[in-house]
């Protein structure tokens, strides 16, 4: 025990140090199309510089395909494959066995290449959740990353399964009889735990060694992983375009997402949320799309996040 | 040496995959199709065959995996039908779009609904347009043969698109057959290691299965047409080989006692062995009539169909499933097309039979030839006919 804490507190100084040796390498490089102050593309320029050379990327349909490879440009380093919405995970896993089968028969060369599918939340959480059900119980070594950015942004705004309550979209928009989004989000890494995978983890773009730090461990693991990283999207969100990074933040600090880290079933908190949470309502008042929540709403949703909360410490406590 | 069997169909099928040396199969059962998967697992399981196979949870996730291996630079397989290819349906022109010679075995059968199970041709007739090369099998040793060919087909530096072989279900897949199976050794001559154009590999990393916009998609789609079209000549050419190599014959548009016929019945799949036997009899009774037995359905044979009809007087096109509200049959709908333009084109009627698994028997072709007799003197009433419906 006394050696993990040395561990744990070697880490925490080293995180003071560690952006000095962050890859300095771009995988995922300008010029790509995003929007101004895009979390998502943030978040996956720090994914790339996590994993390095060594990994091949399948890409869902969405923003980061768009903005990323218009014909005939491309804004990738990394390998890098799109072939539609709903199947990143199972284009990875074909790319999985393929590579595999490769390497055994002496047909590439001899080293492990890491396979890495990524989708929106809604080609991770709705339309490609059977794929990546799939990819995950077959076992295969590859990593899947989720860049939530809680609807369908591409499409203009729709809502998702991930998708806040309360939050107003261009289908469950805020009116006269509706406060927009009626249903819970989608609690997709406790779907992924249910699969026994070895590693699942939540990030946000507004911790960047944290994240990085989670996809190389994801890396070395052989096995299926799955992380599911917070992406602020101010188009979609109605908020400043440089309010990303303090949003990343502001969602760990309400608690509304807790930044943790499922391995072998055990759960840890990775970034400690302060001891006072701060009022969800200082996340909300910073984006339009929350706008028209009235202070009953906003404690009922507050009530919402305290019990998920304490749910999840539960479980962090019994390890 | 090829060794002859008496093996069921679908077996076969395997067995021929297996000699090909795939790298990854990935397949989710559906009947009639399932024997095919089931022996597979069975060769990799037992060591007789190094690769990865894969039970994806879906035929959507077949596909996707399979395009995911090739472009990974792997020898890709997949066997599915009916419902299994219309759940695949939106990563088959992906596929082809993105050149990746990976091939299917379909073992046809009816789509719901009602849901039917039995043999027919609708589930490929709602994929004509998906950019893949298709051919059409008649009999077990065809299977084993096109399943070969595919691979070679398909990878060949000319081509690069994807191939899929249609195997009428149950009637084909389910059927234990005499046919010669080739070795390991004549395969390997046939059939040299796949060279994939590019990979997914760190070592030279590229970006596959870009966005395009406006300013290319028509371009991308007319090259996409164009190496469907070209892809002919090198379909005849592998043909030209696996003839020179193993002695048995392949055309777009196979002829059966074609001379001197004034009437020509044109069929696709199993029921072409059917129609022969009817054929004979008919002959024998001093009746005009011959059979073209059609097998590559995409890129669609145009010059040898017009050759094959010259001088005849009625086409009898026999399809095997509906384009509803449309042209009758959809082989039929495509030959009217391509005879249009020609002068002396025969009269063309359309019967479209053993729909759902409803049996085709020899007496249905004769009926159907001498009923197409008439058509020279007298255009039928209707554009086609649903035969046989109890009414």
């Amino acid at each position: 025990m006394k050696k993990a804490k040395q561990i744990k507190d070697l880490v925490t100084d080293f995180d003071l140090y560690a952006p000095k040796l962050v890859e300095k390498e771009e995988y995922f490089v300008s010029g790509h199309r995003a929007c101004q102050g895009c979390g998502e593309a943030l978040a996956v320029r720090l994914m790339t510089k996590a994993l390095g050379r060594n990994a091949v990327i399948t890409c869902a349909t969405g923003c980061m395909e768009i903005i990323s490879s218009n014909y005939p440009f491309t804004a990738w380093k990394n390998p890098w494959v799109h072939v539609a919405f709903p199947n990143a995970a199972s284009v990875g896993s074909g790319v999985e066995a393929g590579l595999k089968t490769l390497r055994r028969k002496g047909r590439i060369p001899d080293r492990r290449v890491k396979v890495v599918s990524m989708g929106g939340d809604g080609g991770t959480a709705d339309i490609g959740l059977q794929a990546l059900s799939g990819a995950m119980e077959r076992g295969h070594d590859m990593l899947y990353v989720c860049f939530d950015n809680e609807a369908y942004m591409n499409t203009g705004i729709q809502r998702s399964s991930a998708t806040p309550f309360g939050a107003s979209t261009t289908t469950a928009p805020a009116g006269k009889t509706s406060f927009g989004n009626r249903r819970w989000k989608k609690n997709m890494p406790e779907i992924m735990a249910a699969h026994g995978i070895p590693y699942v983890a939540t990030a946000s773009h507004s911790y960047p060694l944290d994240f990085m730090n989670k996809v190389k461990k994801a890396v070395n693991i052989e096995g299926p992983c799955y992380i599911h990283c917070y992406s602020a999207c101010p188009t979609g969100w109605r908020s400043a375009s440089n309010a990303t990074v303090k949003l990343g933040r502001l969602v760990v600090e309400t608690g509304m997402f807790p930044l943790y880290e499922i391995e072998d079933g055990i759960y840890k908190m990775t970034v400690d949320p302060p001891t006072k949470r701060r009022p969800i309502e200082d996340y909300l008042k910073l984006q339009g799309r929350f706008r028209h929540l009235t202070p009953d709403q906003i404690k009922y949703i507050q009530e919402r996040v305290d019990v998920e909360f304490d749910k999840l410490m539960k479980k962090i406590n019994k390890n | 040496m090829s060794k002859r069997i008496g093996m069921e169909v679908a077996i076969a099928a395997a067995e021929a995959v297996a000699l090909c040396r795939i790298d990854v199969a990935a397949v989710y059962p559906i009947t009639p199709s399932t024997h095919i998967a089931e022996h597979l697992s069975d060769i990799v399981s037992n060591g007789e065959l190094d690769a990865e196979f894969m039970t994806v949870e879906s035929e959507h996730s077949a596909m996707s995996a399979i395009i995911g291996a090739s472009t990974a630079g792997a020898r890709a397989f997949t066997a599915t039908g009916s419902q299994g290819l219309m759940y695949m349906h939106e990563m088959l022109p992906v596929a082809s779009a993105m050149r990746l010679p990976v091939v299917m075995a379909i073992g046809n059968r009816a789509v719901s609904g009602p849901l039917n199970i039995l043999n027919d041709h609708g589930d490929i007739m709602m994929e004509r347009d998906a950019g893949w090369i298709s051919l059409f099998a008649q009999n077990g040793q065809e299977v084993i043969d096109m399943i070969i060919q595919a691979f070679k087909i398909a990878e060949h530096r000319d081509v690069m698109l994807p191939v899929n072989v249609s195997i009428d279900g149950f009637i084909l897949t389910h059927m234990v057959e005499a046919m010669e199976m080739p070795d390991q050794e004549e395969v390997d001559r046939f059939l040299p290691p796949f060279k994939p154009f590019e990979t997914l590999h760190p070592d030279q990393p590229v970006s596959m299965g870009a966005f395009a916009g406006n300013d290319i998609y028509t371009e991308i789609s007319k090259s996409k047409d164009m190496a469907l079209v070209n892809s002919k000549k090198t379909i005849l050419q592998v043909w030209k080989e696996w003839k020179k190599q193993f002695g048995r014959s392949y055309e777009p548009i196979e002829s059966y006692k074609t001379d001197n016929a004034e009437i020509l019945i044109l069929t696709m799949g199993s029921m072409s062995e059917t129609a022969e036997i009817a054929i004979d009899s008919l002959r024998a009774k001093g009746m005009p009539v011959g059979l073209l037995k059609l097998k590559l359905w995409r890129p669609f044979p145009y010059d040898e169909l017009k050759k094959a009809v010259k001088g005849v007087k009625v086409l009898a096109v026999i399809d095997r499933a509906i384009s509803y509200g449309g042209s009758g049959g959809p082989v039929c709908g495509e030959i009217r097309s391509a005879l249009y333009d020609e002068r002396n084109r025969p009269a063309i009627v359309n019967y479209i039979i053993g729909l759902g698994g409803r049996d085709v028997t020899p007496e249905d072709f004769m009926m159907i030839a001498k009923a197409a007799s008439q058509a020279e003197k007298k255009a039928p009433k209707d554009r086609y006919v649903i035969y046989g419906v109890r009414e």
